[in-house]
């Protein structure tokens, strides 16, 4: 997030769009229904479903499922026109003005209407709203990442929100809503194939230096390593031979699991290292049980990058080890000694080399997290980004035309399928399915059908449903919601006896490798 | 002192800023003045009159929660007069449902009576599920009172446990309404109000249905916010006992806003989950998941040692046989096929300082870029 989860109450105006917020981020859904109730908050819900917080909402607008740029284009079309727009903010802290204005001109709210099904005039309304606020903010999550044209979803809501203002400012920004507890740390700590920690490009020869110096190595490579949605086709192809998987369980959140089944099947060797035996961990040569998290001392970062503290409760179910203990063993075993007293003495190393955190140490976030950037242990941290600058100095607008998804409805997969959580279950459920109660709550895959379409399919609420796309079929019960819109069904993904994924379509984003789960055709038909 | 805004309490000069109410000085002070229905960033309802004091020239005792700080107000927080309203209003709620704590009988008269019929109600032959944990019960011993004093009122509804997380035990409701505000005012999930009028008042949701039947989500508010013991959590009732467990606070492990978290530890396992209050992100504030999904943590199901695939079956192996084998494959394999021929997923589950292992062995052992982790899925 660009901004805090507190800020989300100093909004005029905020705009949520593909995040499901009361289910999966219920916390920090209450700042927003509060900024409602008690503030006169104006709320705009754009989605492919009728979710709760639309009714929290002044307008709702549904889309077409993956039409996403071209309603952003439509609004930035209406700002523009109406001469709207925050015409010092463009002149002073951007640049591309000029492309983006002439790509979206074409993005009338009727030409809009055609692509997205939202009512022109409705477009309209919120385009104003928006762009009226003093201080609005942009709330999303998934719904806008995960499609085969996400970034430039993302790319499109930046744009949307330079182009009013709302950026560096108390209650504005654009904000992702970050599914898992330290997506953000993982990110920050390296986890990924083209940066370091803090995001050093691992292709600058500079930055490699940097390393070999901090770790007392030679020859790191400065290639662009594969990303998760990259490996899986390389394992399928025999070019991947051996992969380490620390609590990630692909074979139920991977896109196609048939095909990333296979292509699992096909390394040399795979080492899971985990708390549960998870899908994934049962195809593994070997399993190294880990630490969980009230077993562990460490930091988590969260959403809003703000660093806190993770504190061990309670005692270990047995033999098992913490997940930084187990990987330095690997690794000194192979050749490089990795010894650390505690998971402090790692946070020590961590911040030499991660510029962002060097300032953060376990004693000025024992009470109170610290957002990053925290450049040395005077910087109070930084609650919001990009308040005089950006990064890179002036923001660049990305004109940006709207393509359509990969996969279209058509006679024989007649309806659209996204995909999902639920507030009672969590990811591929191998934590909150131990949980009685919550199991109670969220007993068995669903298919969320709206009333039209169930009379259409001749579907009884309760009963079982086959549902089929070109990958794969799975069986579920159906749930006839007014939260579905006709032609649009939904499935959660948290169920591996009935897993969304095995439908899903792994159509990825050219360059984030997001697969496109929000959007596939698909088939109903009487489960046998 | 007669300054613009200063206000005296107890004899003490206080200043004050507009907006303040007489309790938020006296808070602000470390003068303390006990509450029941006070809901920190709800608005103040005066309900339960339990913080009432005493102004200089007001006619009668005022609610200081919803009494705003006056230029030269004279309060007194302890005088005779709001001591003896205030036991009274104890006096009365003890006697108004199943409080037996040992509070209920210290006056002489049936003690063993009573507990017998809340035996019966609760099905239980313990004390009170929140006996040491219990606002009323702490001010009942501070102003030295007993239910006795009136006629114990009949309970009028039945015990709720239908649902999975949470028991409403309507005996022991003192109707102070911060289950209602913590619903409405905080979390906005709206499920719960006040229902009917009068004497039969009770909390109810949607059309007096259980909670599993209305809008409720099981977020908990509720249970955290209830001073007494209408609300408790299901397995925690009777199960913990405050003087059993400690609390380490650390930080929710389900989505990304990073609410911080108490795990209440007794016998060495985590037994309860409450949400720390006053400081983000979520000032106490917690979801069905982290309040109660907590259960994988002491489940059978975890692995408790490293496991070894042979011939399609795993066996247990202690560490070094397992980390040996681990590391002659890996190092095998980057000998034979080249350092771009492993991949490891790193995790969105584990720490900050666990990742930053994981990405120091990928680049600096394995000597590859090819790390990544779920943030894409």
């Amino acid at each position: 997030m660009t901004n805090t989860i507190g800020c989300i109450e100093k909004a005029d105006v905020i705009l949520v769009t593909g995040s499901n917020t009361t289910e999966n981020h219920p916390v920090l859904s209450s700042y927003v229904k509060r900024a409602v109730k008690f503030r006169g908050t104006k709320v705009i819900v754009v989605d492919p479903r009728r979710i709760k917080m639309s009714r929290f909402a002044d307008i709702y607008l549904r889309q077409n499922l993956g039409s996403d740029v071209a309603w952003l284009n439509g609004m930035m079309n209406v700002i523009i026109a109406e001469g709207l727009h925050d015409q010092n903010f463009v002149e002073s802290r951007t640049e591309g003005f000029e492309e983006l204005k002439k790509t979206v001109e074409k993005y009338t709210p009727e030409y809009v209407e055609e692509i997205s099904g939202i009512p022109a005039e409705k477009l309209v309304e919120a385009a104003r709203l928006y762009a009226n606020a003093k201080a609005a903010s942009i709330l999303y999550c998934m719904g806008i990442t995960q499609h085969s044209h996400g970034t430039d979803n993302v790319k499109s809501l930046a744009n949307l929100a330079m182009l009013c203002g709302h950026m560096g400012i108390e209650g504005g920004g654009v904000n992702p809503l970050r599914g898992q507890n330290n997506v953000q740390g993982a990110c920050d700590m390296g986890g990924l194939p083209n940066v370091y920690p803090a995001y050093q490009p691992v292709t600058d020869p500079a930055i490699a230096k940097k390393f070999e110096d901090a770790w007392g190595v030679t020859g790191l490579s400065t290639n662009l390593g594969l990303k998760v949605t990259d490996m899986i086709p390389k394992a399928h192809d025999g070019e991947l031979k051996a992969l380490y998987i620390i609590g990630e369980n692909p074979l139920v959140s991977d896109p196609d699991l048939n095909h990333a089944e296979k292509s699992i099947k096909n390394l040399d060797f795979l080492v899971v290292q985990d708390i549960f035996m998870t899908e994934t961990a049962e195809l593994a040569d070997v399993v190294l049980p880990a630490k969980c998290f009230a077993e562990k001392d460490g930091t988590f970062s969260n959403t809003e990058r703000r660093v806190q503290r993770v504190r061990t409760a309670v005692e270990p179910p047995g033999d098992v080890w913490d997940d930084w203990k187990i990987t330095c063993e690997i690794g000194t075993r192979m050749g490089l000694p990795m010894a650390y007293a505690d998971s402090e003495a790692v946070f020590e190393e961590l911040r030499t080399v991660t510029p962002s955190y060097a300032g953060i140490t376990y004693d000025r976030i024992d009470q109170v997290g610290i957002p990053w950037p925290c450049l040395n242990v005077e910087h109070p941290g930084t609650p919001i980004l990009h308040r005089d600058q950006f990064t890179r100095g002036k923001g660049l607008f990305h004109a940006i035309d709207y393509t359509p998804p990969k996969e279209q409805a058509d006679d024989e997969f007649p309806l659209y399928l996204t995909t999902g959580r639920l507030l009672y279950q969590y990811h591929t459920g191998s934590m909150t399915m131990k949980t009685a109660g919550l199991n109670d709550r969220a007993p068995e895959c669903i298919v969320e059908i709206s009333p039209a379409d169930a009379a259409t399919y001749e579907l009884e609420d309760g009963e079982k449903v086959e549902v089929a796309s070109r990958r794969g079929n799975i069986n579920a019960t159906v749930q006839i919601s007014t939260t579905a819109v006709t032609g649009t069904v939904f499935i959660p993904f948290h169920f591996a006896e009935a897993a969304a994924n095995k439908l899903t379509n792994a159509a990825l984003d050219p360059v984030s490798g997001i697969p496109e789960y929000k959007v596939c055709a698909v088939k109903l038909s009487k489960a046998a | 002192m007669t300054t613009e805004n200063t206000i005296s309490i107890n004899g003490n000069g206080f200043s004050f800023k507009p907006g303040d109410t007489i309790l938020d000085v006296a808070r602000k002070h470390d003068i303390d003045i006990p509450t029941l229905c006070h809901l920190k960033g709800a608005t103040p309802t005066g309900a339960c009159r339990m913080c009432v004091v005493e102004v200089e020239g007001a006619r009668t005792l005022l609610a200081s929660c919803a009494t705003p700080a006056a230029a030269n107000m004279v309060v007194e927080t302890e005088s005779p007069k709001v001591v003896e309203t205030r036991k009274m209003l104890l006096q009365l709620l003890l006697a108004s449902g199943n409080h037996n704590c040992a509070i209920s009988g210290s006056a002489g008269s049936d003690w063993t009576a009573f507990q017998l019929k809340v035996h019966k109600d609760d099905g239980s032959d313990e004390l009170c599920p929140v006996w040491g944990d219990c606002h009323l019960q702490e001010l009942a011993y501070r102003y030295q009172v007993s239910g006795e004093a009136f006629d114990s009122t009949e309970v009028s509804y039945p015990m709720e446990t239908v649902n999975p997380f949470i028991v409403r035990d309507f005996s022991r409701c003192i109707l102070c309404g911060r289950c209602v505000q913590a619903c409405n005012d905080v979390q906005v999930n709206n499920a719960i109000n006040f229902g009917y009028r009068g004497a039969p008042t009770k909390i109810v949701a949607a059309e007096d249905k259980p909670l599993k039947d209305s809008d409720c989500v099981f977020c908990g508010e509720c249970v955290q916010a209830c001073p007494v013991g209408a609300l408790v959590e299901k397995d925690a009732r009777y199960a913990v006992r405050p003087w059993e467990t400690t609390k380490v606070r650390t930080t929710c492990t389900y989505c990304g806003v990073g609410c911080q978290v108490h795990l209440h530890i007794q016998g060495g396992k985590v037994v309860k989950v409450t949400g720390v209050e006053d400081l983000s992100p979520n000032f106490g504030s917690l979801c069905v998941k982290g309040r109660f999904g907590f259960d994988f943590i002491h489940s059978p199901e975890r692995l408790k040692a490293p496991l070894i695939k042979k011939n399609g079956q795993f066996r247990e192996a202690t560490w070094d046989e397992a980390l040996d084998l681990v590391a002659d494959k890996l190092g095998s394999i980057k000998d034979a096929h080249g350092a771009d021929s492993i991949g490891v997923l790193t995790s969105a589950r584990v720490t900050n300082e666990e990742n930053y292992i994981a990405n120091k062995f990928t680049r600096a052992v394995l000597k590859t870029n090819n790390i990544d982790h779920c943030a894409r899925l």
